[in-house]
Order: structure tokens, then C-alpha cells, then sequence
């Protein structure tokens, strides 16, 4: 890639961390929670994005970011109070920045009119300028250049404290003409009395050169409050310097070009000049009580050391480390078959190895594991919108963000939970007068909530809103024809009806939860992660929708089974329970579908041999173990094997790598003995018995 | 392998291996490696022609049983069987075969033409005839070993 | 031995373009991504000159020149400042920590190897 284009990726890489820094930070201060970090945080993130468009020359985004910046500096340093509505700008100003910023990248557009407006306001607020500051002023060049210039120049001690250089100074102004050189001893003072830091010499320079005053002033641009600086017009002098010239002082003080220069080394030889003498800057800079209190919180705040890897290289290591889970495993059963006895040295060491390599395969999974931060950072903006979009007031509150989970699922759990928020709000929260008539501070609770549960990754988005319509719900899906009228549901159930394909709560369709995607899209898509969705909820009170996840998508927990001598891995986030089915409780639907009387329904069966091609022969109901699955939207059957070998968690391999996908087949892993198993994919096996048989389970059938 | 770099474009390498009764051989550039029969995982609605896959450290490997796909009998393998580790664009395929009978070295000019006749699988996989001490080595492509549309499937 | 420069910049965009602009000129470039961590390359490296931006987590700009001031080892490298804009109180108080001169920002690599040379020795 060219490398301003890497570079460019760089820096919207890096917006996008520093908009969601900007963002909590933000928010932090809205709740009054801020330290001076977060204020310093939150300015430094406007103040790079602004750096960085200037590379590349990102003039509306430079412009707005500019007055963005300075309103923070003015908050920052005191001078602009947080209060309400400036905090609302300036979260409003956030999330403007966000859009120009993706405007530049996706070389797309942005409502100006809000732009502009947002600069009105800031303006308002603090007397702010339109526009960036003008560049400095280059001061008014000399009339005409003359051909030569007497220079005197005086450094003052703070000059050298600066690590500038005389030498090379004269390097520089070397560089416009030849020069000559002549040093002013008379302030030397006598060695006793010499400070070793102070400055004692006056150069004068005569500059051969055909050039402007500004030129020569450019030269002394770093030191000119550092020295004494005199420029006049002059006549020529003879000769001019070569390079390697030695300068001899009046007093044998001899200086070369190009010396190396050494601070310490340097020899001030003239007592100093009261009138030209500067107080030298106080060793540490004033800092002001904000600046002082961020330097506690900066050395507060942990430290913690990161680094960049390519994702390819962690994804290989954790393909080699699956190598060493698997080939530890065939070594024990090796060992095993061999007759070793268990107390020997040799399978004590093996125990030792099995467990190294589990906390070697633990510590390359959390490599790839990220804390939900990131995607928890993007609710608070939709809050704000949706809430805005509905006349409803809401607050989120968060709890969790630095809970860890694969990189893989962070992408994949935006959307859902983006839903879920969405959702929350619209359908849960109710508007600020109904909430006042109930009791109820006019704004929304909605809180989401992320942790770690055996093994897994549960978020919660809660509402204190009214809770499910219950008889609504019912009616809704009567009139949808997803339960029959007569159906005898719990709450539980009746509130869970949601999930179903094709259930809409809204009597009118909603800008904000319905773009064409109910929850039943949003269980689909938690299903297709190994996660699952449910809701339980108080009338009156709220609902919580909870969401469990695995917490990577390179493993997964499975049933391991056989069936009719294939060995097969069905994932556990899809099994229901497990049945032993009596001969009595199976019925033939038509010649080639069974179902099985399940607590009052019915429930079709797949023999799972027998739907892979495996076997044309069914197997016998009461001979086989039996699992009952849940698929997509929630669609249940029952599915029949020989044999349950026990739960394992297994390394994921494509199958499509090297050959394609396979109907019925997931993906394939590799098992202890080395061989390779293949994971079922559960709703293409469900679908393929449920053409005709598309009603959700169980309510549906227990109706009839 | 070592004079697999052989500069001279009309040299190539060639593996031989036994199907039944019959010889192939192909490029010795598209060869991974020769490994023993092991026991494939069958695997569910696909060809006869193919066995199944297995585990080649970590990854999965289809294993195409060869004598099928050129319309030959098949024969249950045994530990006497090889399993020839090819590469053919981005995925690499285990090809069943009998047993690796020789490495030829052979000029473009000493492969004469597959003679014209009706067969679609001779068609579709026999490149050449290669006449070596009396025996008759066929070479072939492996571009539709696996059925095609499906090797850009991945 | 090429000049070698150390960039102290926490935004990785700008130590991107750092490097790009001062390898093409032909030094060697050290990079931290922060005054604490410039300080930590400073026991292990003596760069010619140090750039380093002002606004940055953990130790800011006017912080590391200070410290890198108080070293008596390190008192003498020239340490030239990135700034935003021509900002006089932020100019004013790199100075003040002991800033050589200044670089202002979006820089033109061309003036920002043109400052660094007039600051090597």
C-alpha cells in the first residue's frame, strides 16, 4: 500500500478511538463523575483528530474540530462552566465530529446547516472565532535587500538552556551568504566569577548575502527572546568564511565550525550584562490547579503496555495451539493404551503437560479477547437519538464495559444489542407524562450490563419502562395466527412470543424499531453466534432482555454422539435436554416423519443418521438416545442417535478451506484420536423435516 | 525434488503412481507431500469419489479416492495405500492412490498426444501419454479432481 | 552515523507520518508514544534531536522537556516541539520548559527536516 494511504488508515483508525474517548469521556463529565484526566482525555482527543486532518489537509473537519477544541480548552482551563446545556453541546458537537470524520473518510457528505449551526452556538457560549487562527503574520519584509548585513548578536543564558547552539546559528546564516565573524569579549568576566551556565559573548556577523531581513530574522526564529538581536543594512566586508575556517576571538578565544556542541563544555568567558540579562525560567513551569490535578491523575492511572499484532498471527498461534491440545490428548490415549501405570513418572508428567497446554490454549484465547468497551461506547449516542426520535427521555447506564470476549463476537454482538437498545426505548419506555402519571421520574432508565457467567458472556439491556403489554403480546400473535386463540400460555411464554418470525408489537410500524427487522431477526442472529436471547419482565415495572454468548467463536461447546458409527458433534447452545424416548410416546405423522409427545405437544423427530445420507434404515425410536435441539425462531425437534459420548469443547475447522460446505454440516473439528469429526449444523437438519412444519414449538402444538 | 528448479521449461518432474492396474503421474511441482492411509471421516451427500476427509495437522483435508473419480474400481485402502498431498489452487486435496512408482524427469517432446477417443473422464484428465520402458504412463491435470465450480466455492 | 531523531507523539497516525517523513530524509528514527515512554528510549538511546508533540496522556510535552532538561546527560539534545497551531501560550510555555524551537503543525516534511537540521549538530 502507498504509504500515505497506510498512513491515512492510521489516522481514521485512530478517530475512531479517539471519538469513543471523546464520547465517554464526555459522558463521564455529563454525570459529574470527571477528574481533570477525563477533561485533559477528552480535549486530547479532539486536539488529534484535528492534528492529524491537518496531514491530510481535511478542511471542514480542521475547521470544525479547531472550534470544537477551543471550547474544551476554555472548559479545561475554567473559564467555560459544564453545565447543562453546555454539556449537551458539547455532546452534540461529538457526535457531529463523528459524522465529519466518517464524511472524510467515505469521501461522503454532512448536513452542513447543523455544522454551521453547532459553530453558532459555540460562538455564543464562549465568544468563540469561526476560524482556526490565522498563520502568523510574516512581518513586513525589508523595503529592498541589500547586498550585505551587520549582525550583533547577544545570547542570553536560557538560550543555551534550550539546547540552541551559536554554532550552528552561524551554520544556518551561513547557509544565506558568507559571513564573518567576530567576538565581543569585553563582558567576560574573571574566571572566579564566571558562572559556567551564564552567557558572556556578543557575536558580530557580517552577512554577505543578497536577502531580506526576514530571512535573517527566520534564521533566530527559536532564540529570538533568548538573545539580543540587532540586524542593519551594511556594506560589504572581505573575506568570507570556508567551511572548516576557525573564528579567532580579540582574546585567543578560538571557535571552529561544526563543533559537536557539548552543554557542558561550553566555556562562558564574560561576566554578564545587567541591563541585557534575563531571568532565566523557573526550573519547573507554573502549572495551573486543573494541570496539577491531572498530573496526580496521570501518575495515578495504571500503565499498562500495549502492542499491535497482526490478527493473521494470533489466528495462526491459535491454530497451533489446537495442534498441541489435540496432539497432547492422542499422546495420553497413547500412553494410556500402552498399559503406563497412572502413578508413573511418565503419565505424571503427561498430567503436568495436559494441564500446561490448557493454560497455554486460555492465554492465546485471551489474546484476541477485547473488553466490550468499544461497542459499549456507541450506545449512548443512539440513546440519544432514539430517545429524540420518540419524544422520550432516557438515560443509559452502563456497568461491565471491561468485560472481555472474543474479537469476533465484540463485531457481532453491535447489532443485536443496537436492537435490544432501540427496542428498549421504543417499545419499553414510556413517555415522560405517562412516566409522571405513574409515579415515575420523567426519565427512562435503560441500563446495560455486561459479565462473565460459566464461561460464557451474558449482556443485559434493562428498562424501567412499563413492562410487556401481556394481552397485547396475545392478541398480537392470535391475529398473526402464530398461537391459536384458545392457547394456554405462562408469561413467561406468552412474553417470549416476540422472538416469533413475523411478530411486531407496534400498531404502527415505528422509524425506530422497525426497519424491516423484529426481535425474531435479532434471536436469529444471537442463534447463528451459539448465543441465545430471552426476556423476563414485571408489568409495570420494566423488562430485561438477556443475551449469552460464548466467548469465542474459534471453540465450541459440544454434545459429542454417534450415529450409526459416525461420531458427531451437536453444539450445546442448541441442545434443549436430552430424552430417552418410549416407543409409546412416538406416533408416524406421515410415512416418513415421526413425532414424539413431548409434556402435551408434539414434536418431530430427525433421525440424524438418516438425514446425513448416512442410512437409509430408521432407526428404532426406543433404541436410540434422543436430543431435543432448538433452532432458528426457535423451531424445535427432536433429534435420534445411537449413543451420547459426554460434552466436550471443541477447536472449530473449516470445512470449506480446503473442499466446501457441506448441507447439514456446520463445520468439522479434530478429536483426541486425531480423526476428524464433523459438527452438525442444527437448523439445516431441523428445516429439513419442518417445510411443512414451520410453527414455532411448543405452544403452537399444545393448542391443538 | 532437487532439480525440480531445472531452468530448461520443457523438462518437468513427474511423480508416477499405480491406480489397479494403470500408471499416471503428475507434475511433482503440485506434490506437498506422500503420507500413509489413515481412516477418513466420510462425509454427508458427497461424490463416491469422495472418501471423506482427515486431519493433516489441524487442517481438513478431503481425500479424493482417484481409481473412482477416473472411473476405475474402487478397492476398500489399506495401510499398504498412499495418500498424495496435492495442491491445487488455493486448497490442497489427498489423492488415494495405490502406490508411488516412480519419479520421471520428461521433455514436453516425449509426451505424445492422447489419441482421440470418446471417454469424457479421459477427456477431462488425461494430458498426455508418456511411453516409459515399455510401460504407458498417463499424465494428468488435477484441475477437476474435485467437480468443478467447487474448488472457488471456498 | 545518520542523525537519529526520537518522535514523541501519542497519536499513531502522526508517528506514522513522522518516520515516513524523517527515514526518507535519511535518519534514524526512534519513536515513543508518550513523554513517560520518551523518557524510558532516553536511558538507552542518545538521539541528535527529539520531536515531540505537547498535548499527551500520561506526561505531556512541557513535562518530558522539563525532565529531559533536569538530565545532565540529556540537557544539551535539542528538543523541538509539534504545536497545533501558532498557539503563543502553549509556544510560550514549551519555551519556558526548555523547548529548542518549534515545528507547527500540519507540517510540510520539508520544513519539518529543514528545522530538525538547523537544530543537529
Amino acid at each position: 500500500m502507498d504509504p500515505m494511504a497506510a498512513i491515512r488508515e492510521t489516522f481514521f483508525q485512530e478517530c475512531e478511538e479517539q471519538l469513543a474517548e471523546l464520547e465517554a469521556g464526555l459522558i463521564l463529565m455529563e454525570s459529574g463523575a470527571a477528574e481533570a484526566e477525563t477533561v485533559n482525555a477528552v480535549f486530547r482527543a479532539v486536539h488529534s483528530i484535528k492534528g492529524g486532518a491537518g496531514i491530510f489537509a481535511l478542511d471542514a473537519l480542521v475547521r470544525f474540530a479547531h472550534v470544537f477544541e477551543t471550547a474544551l480548552d476554555q472548559v479545561r482551563s475554567g473559564t467555560l462552566a459544564t453545565g447543562p446545556g453546555v454539556m449537551n453541546l458539547l455532546l452534540r458537537a461529538a457526535d457531529v465530529l463523528a459524522d465529519l470524520v466518517r464524511a472524510a473518510r467515505d469521501n461522503g457528505a454532512v448536513d452542513e446547516t447543523r455544522t454551521a449551526a453547532l459553530v453558532v452556538e459555540f460562538t455564543q457560549i464562549s465568544n468563540l472565532g469561526h476560524e482556526p487562527p490565522p498563520p502568523p503574520k510574516s512581518q513586513p519584509a525589508a523595503a529592498a535587500p541589500v547586498p550585505a548585513w551587520q549582525i550583533s548578536f547577544t545570547p542570553t543564558p536560557p538560550l543555551y538552556a534550550k539546547a540552541n547552539e551559536t554554532a550552528l546559528l552561524l551554520r544556518e546564516l551561513r547557509r544565506l551568504g558568507p559571513i564573518e565573524v567576530t567576538v565581543d569579549t569585553t563582558n567576560l568576566p574573571e574566571l572566579s566569577e564566571m558562572d559556567p551556565e551564564g552567557a558572556y559573548l556578543t557575536w558580530n556577523i557580517t552577512l554577505e548575502a543578497d536577502c531580506a531581513e526576514q530571512a535573517i530574522r527566520n534564521v533566530f526564529e527559536f532564540v529570538e527572546d533568548d538573545c539580543h538581536l540587532e540586524i542593519t543594512a551594511a556594506t560589504p566586508a572581505e573575506p568570507s568564511l570556508k567551511p572548516g575556517d576557525v573564528i579567532t576571538g580579540d582574546n585567543g578565544f578560538s571557535f571552529e565550525f561544526f563543533p559537536p556542541p557539548v552543554f557542558d563544555e561550553e566555556e562562558p568567558l564574560a561576566p554578564p550584562e545587567p541591563e541585557h540579562h534575563e531571568p532565566p525560567p523557573a526550573p519547573v513551569a507554573k502549572q495551573s490547579p486543573v494541570e496539577v490535578m491531572a498530573a496526580k491523575a496521570e501518575s495515578a492511572a495504571a500503565v499498562s503496555a500495549t502492542i499491535r499484532v497482526d490478527l493473521d498471527r494470533v489466528d495462526r498461534m491459535i491454530d497451533l495451539v489446537g495442534e498441541l491440545v489435540i496432539n497432547e490428548a492422542m499422546l495420553s490415549q497413547r500412553v494410556l493404551e500402552a498399559g503406563i501405570a497412572r502413578a508413573s513418572g511418565v503419565a505424571m508428567a503427561l498430567e503436568e503437560l495436559e494441564h500446561l497446554t490448557r493454560e497455554i490454549q486460555d492465554s492465546v484465547m485471551a489474546i484476541r479477547a477485547q473488553p466490550v468497551r468499544s461497542v459499549f461506547q456507541r450506545m449512548p449516542r443512539l440513546v440519544r437519538e432514539v430517545a429524540a426520535q420518540t419524544g422520550k427521555q432516557a438515560r443509559l447506564v452502563t456497568e461491565g464495559e471491561g468485560t472481555e470476549v472474543d474479537k469476533t463476537v465484540i463485531e457481532r454482538i453491535a447489532d443485536p444489542l443496537t436492537h435490544m437498545i432501540r427496542n428498549a426505548i421504543d417499545h419499553g419506555l414510556e413517555s415522560p407524562e405517562k412516566r409522571l402519571a405513574a409515579g415515575k421520574p420523567a426519565e427512562g432508565l435503560v441500563r446495560l450490563t455486561a459479565l462473565h457467567r460459566s464461561g460464557r458472556i451474558v449482556l443485559e439491556v434493562s428498562d424501567d419502562g412499563a413492562g410487556i403489554n401481556r394481552a397485547r403480546v396475545k392478541e398480537k400473535a392470535i391475529e398473526n395466527g402464530l398461537i391459536s386463540p384458545d392457547a394456554a400460555l405462562t408469561d413467561d411464554e406468552i412474553d417470549n412470543l416476540i422472538f416469533l418470525p413475523g411478530f411486531s408489537t407496534a400498531s404502527t410500524v415505528s422509524d425506530i424499531s422497525g426497519r424491516g427487522v423484529g426481535m425474531d431477526v435479532v434471536r436469529q442472529s444471537v442463534a447463528a453466534l451459539g448465543g441465545r436471547i430471552s426476556i423476563s419482565s414485571r408489568p409495570g415495572h420494566g423488562s430485561t432482555f438477556t443475551l449469552s454468548l460464548p466467548l469465542t467463536l474459534a471453540v465450541l461447546d459440544g454434545m459429542v454422539i454417534s450415529a450409526r458409527g459416525h461420531t458427531l458433534i451437536i453444539p450445546l447452545g442448541a441442545i434443549v435436554e436430552t430424552l430417552k424416548p418410549k416407543a409409546a410416546d412416538v406416533f408416524p405423522l406421515d410415512g416418513e416423519i415421526n413425532v414424539i409427545r413431548l409434556r402435551g405437544g408434539y414434536v418431530p423427530m430427525v433421525d440424524v443418521a438418516a438425514s446425513l445420507g448416512y442410512s437409509d434404515e430408521f432407526v428404532e425410536p426406543d433404541q436410540s438416545v434422543a436430543l431435543l435441539v432448538e433452532g432458528e425462531g426457535g423451531v424445535r425437534a427432536v433429534l435420534l442417535a445411537d449413543a451420547i459420548h459426554g460434552q466436550r469443547q471443541v477447536v472449530i475447522k473449516s470445512l470449506e478451506a480446503n473442499y466446501r460446505a457441506v448441507p447439514g454440516i456446520a463445520a468439522a473439528t479434530v478429536m483426541g484420536d486425531g480423526r476428524v469429526a464433523l459438527i452438525l449444523d442444527v437448523d439445516a437438519v431441523v428445516k429439513t423435516t419442518r417445510s411443512e412444519l414451520s410453527r414455532p414449538e411448543p405452544s403452537v402444538l399444545e393448542a391443538h | 525434488m532437487g532439480q525440480s528448479t531445472n531452468s530448461d521449461a520443457s523438462v518437468r518432474e513427474l511423480i508416477a503412481f499405480r491406480v489397479g492396474r494403470q500408471e499416471f503421474c503428475i507434475n511433482v511441482m503440485a506434490v506437498r507431500e506422500i503420507r500413509g492411509w489413515t481412516v477418513a471421516t466420510a462425509l454427508p451427500r458427497s461424490p463416491r469419489y469422495v472418501r471423506g476427509v482427515i486431519n493433516l495437522r489441524g487442517a481438513v483435508l478431503p481425500i479424493v479416492e482417484l481409481a473412482v473419480r477416473l472411473g476405475l474400481p474402487s478397492n476398500e485402502p489399506s495401510a499398504r495405500n498412499v495418500i498424495i498431498v496435492v495442491q491445487i489452487a488455493h486448497q490442497q486435496i489427498g489423492l488415494l492412490v495405490d502406490a508411488v512408482s516412480d519419479i520421471l524427469t520428461a521433455k514436453d517432446s516425449n509426451i505424445q498426444p492422447t489419441p482421440d477417443v470418446s471417454s469424457d473422464l479421459v477427456k477431462t484428465f488425461v494430458k498426455g501419454l508418456l511411453p516409459v520402458d515399455g510401460r504407458m504412463i498417463s499424465l494428468i491435470s488435477l484441475d477437476h479432481v474435485l467437480p468443478q465450480g467447487e474448488m472457488e466455492a471456498a | 552515523m545518520s542523525t537519529t531523531v526520537l518522535t514523541v507523539d501519542d497519536s499513531r497516525a502522526m508517528r506514522d507520518m513522522l518516520r515516513h517523513s524523517l527515514l526518507a530524509a535519511g535518519f534514524r528514527v526512534l519513536q515513543a508514544e508518550d513523554g513517560l515512554h520518551g523518557l524510558e528510549v532516553l536511558e538507552t538511546e542518545r538521539p541528535d534531536v527529539i520531536v515531540t508533540d505537547i498535548n499527551m496522556p500520561r506526561m505531556d510535552g512541557f513535562g518530558f522537556i522539563e525532565a529531559v532538561r533536569r538530565d545532565e546527560t540529556r540537557r544539551s539534545t535539542p528538543v523541538l516541539v509539534l504545536t497545533t497551531e501558532v498557539d503563543a501560550e502553549k509556544k510560550n510555555r514549551a519555551r519556558a520548559a526548555g523547548a529548542t524551537g518549534w515545528i507547527v503543525k500540519p507540517f510540510d516534511p520539508i520544513k519539518l527536516v529543514e528545522a530538525i537540521r538547523r537544530v543537529a549538530a
